[in-house]
Order: structure tokens, then sequence, then C-alpha cells
């Protein structure tokens, strides 16, 4: 999760967020060297008494600085549709769960099996016990099995909504009367927290998300104790 | 009628819904409205038929895993009140 000061990314939970992540590092380094290059040459240009400004025709530069931003912008695009592409992938998934988005709660629906639904409200500052995090924790987290593919469907039952986990490089809007498809594959067990990503109203800040990936043997047992 | 009643998933082994090639897309709502068409007009082909409904139990389980509960409880009521606006 995140924690104060932060200034990149969560660590990566699931081969999506660890790809997003390869890929937010490529292009920095790549702006990093644009950036420096630029300066560089600003710099130069200012100190240096050795201006050309006379200087007309010169086909040789015009093609190196057409073609190599050229070849800079090919570089970004091939991993990026790489990425894209590989997030939009639909492996089996071996558990189908909804997500519903209200005003201002999520609701989690598990009918695969056994007809499961409940309601996941944040808990209030005043009552956290010690050592929960303020805004971020619920009285009932969305428990999922590690290391296995999950399809969440995403909708809503009123305005606008938006079902994130950063660490698990997961954003998907909660739309009323459509159902979105997002796959969750997570890595490891933990609990990772996300919060509404789409202005929904007064309590939009107070709607927190929180997954607690289990593996599958405690996630039988905590279904195998609600469903009955 | 028309297969309403029932609420709970029926017995058996079952997997969650398996890729369908229909709705390749991120956008499921039609695969799960689909299924809940497919469900209710295979249940009253085999009614008039006096055929067995078992195979239709497949359609049930996908639209059971796929839909929202509320929107099946819409539905439901839709069906029953006469205003569904599906064609079944
Ligand atoms: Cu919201």
């Amino acid at each position: 999760m995140a924690y104060p000061l932060q200034l990149g990314f969560q660590d990566a939970t699931s081969p999506v967020m660890e790809e997003l992540l390869h890929f937010h590092d490529h292009t920095l380094m790549i702006i990093f060297l644009i950036s420096s290059l630029v300066l560089y040459i600003i710099m130069l240009m200012l100190t240096s008494k050795l201006v050309h400004t006379n200087m007309m025709n010169v086909q040789e530069m015009e093609m190196i600085w057409t073609i190599l931003p050229a070849i800079i912008l090919i570089l970004i695009a091939l991993p990026s549709l790489h990425t894209l592409y590989m997030m939009d992938e639909i492996n089996n998934p071996l558990l189908t769960i909804k997500t519903m988005g209200h005003q201002w709660f999520w609701s989690y629906e598990y009918t695969d099996y056994e007809d499961l639904a409940f309601d996941s409200y944040m808990i209030t500052t005043d009552s956290l016990k010690f050592g929960e995090l303020r805004l971020l924790e619920v009285d009932n987290r969305m428990v999922l099995p590690t290391d296995l593919p999950v399809r969440v469907l995403v909708s809503s039952e009123d305005v606008l909504h938006s079902w994130a986990v950063p660490s698990l490089g997961l954003k998907t809007d909660a739309i009323p009367g459509r159902l979105n498809q997002v796959t969750l594959t997570s890595m490891r067990p933990g609990l990772f927290y996300g919060q509404c990503s789409e202005i929904c109203g007064a309590n939009h800040s107070f709607m927190p998300i929180v997954l607690e990936l289990v593996p599958l043997k405690y996630f039988e047992n905590w279904s195998a104790s609600l469903a009955q | 009628m028309l297969g309403t009643d029932i609420q709970k998933p029926p017995k058996g082994k079952w997997h969650t819904p398996p890729f369908d090639p229909r709705f390749p897309n991120q956008n499921q709502t039609r695969n799960c409205y689909q299924n809940f068409l497919d469900y209710h007009r295979c249940l009253k082909r085999m009614n008039r038929r006096g055929k067995s409904t078992q195979p239709c139990e497949y359609y049930f389980r996908v639209y059971h895993s796929l839909c929202p509960i509320s929107w099946v409880q819409r539905w439901n009521q839709q069906i029953k009140e006469g205003t569904f606006a599906g064609k079944i």
C-alpha cells in the first residue's frame, strides 16, 4: 500500500502491474534522456558565442531531427501496445465476482457456487482499532484466492464510480446499466487497498476498497463459513 | 411461472462461465442479458414440447454468475408483470 510522501508506484502484486511498472520506468528514462539533452543544448547555446545565424537548407540535420523523434516514439509505442493487449487478454477465469458501486459503499456478490452478497462500508475514524489505516479500512473485505485468474465484473447501482486497486494495476469504471470485466491475478497473499476513483458525490472519499488475498484453501473455508 | 421462482443454483459440478467468443470485450452487459434471455427461451421451448428443462440449467448458471443480483430481480419482476422488454 501507499506510505506517506511516496513518490513512485506501489509494489506490484500482479503480472499486469509488473508490466505497467516496467513501461513507466522505460518511458521515464527516455524522458530523462531527452530533457538532459535539451537542457545541455540550451546551456551550450546560451554560453557559446558561436551561433549559426545564416544556416539554411541543411538537409542532413533536418533528416536527423525528423527520424530520431519518430524512432523514439516507436520505442515508446511498442511496449505500450504490448502492455495494453496483455491487459486485455482474457484467460479462462476460475471465479467470477461482481462488485457494485453505491452511494457510498461497495457491495460484492459471489454467486458462482452459492448466493453470497455483502456490503463493504468504510470504518469511521473514531471506531478504528490500533494500527488500522484511516479512511482505508472496511467492515467486510473482499476475500479472493491468490495465484489464479479471477473475473471481476464492475457495475454501479446509481452514479459513476470507479473500482481501483493500484498495486494490482486495476482501475475499472463502474457504470450503471453496464458490466465491465477485468481480470485479477495476484502473485502473493495480503491486504490490498484502493479507493473509489470517480467523483461520485459527497462521500466519494469515504468508500475504500480492501482486497484480502489468501491461498485457495483459506478462501474456501471463508466462503463456506459465510454460505450457510 | 417461467422459472422465475428458482433462485438457488442447481447442485452439481460447475465452473464459472468460460470465455465466450461472442463477447470478447470488456463490456459484458450483453453476455449477462443474452444468457438470461436464452434461459427463459430454453425453458419456454422445453415446456412447450414437454421435455426436461435440465439442459437449460447451463444458461441459468451462466447468467446467475454474470448478472448482478439487482438486475435479475428487476427482470424477474418485469416478467411477472408482463413488462419485460426482451423477446422470450
Ligand atoms: Cu464512488
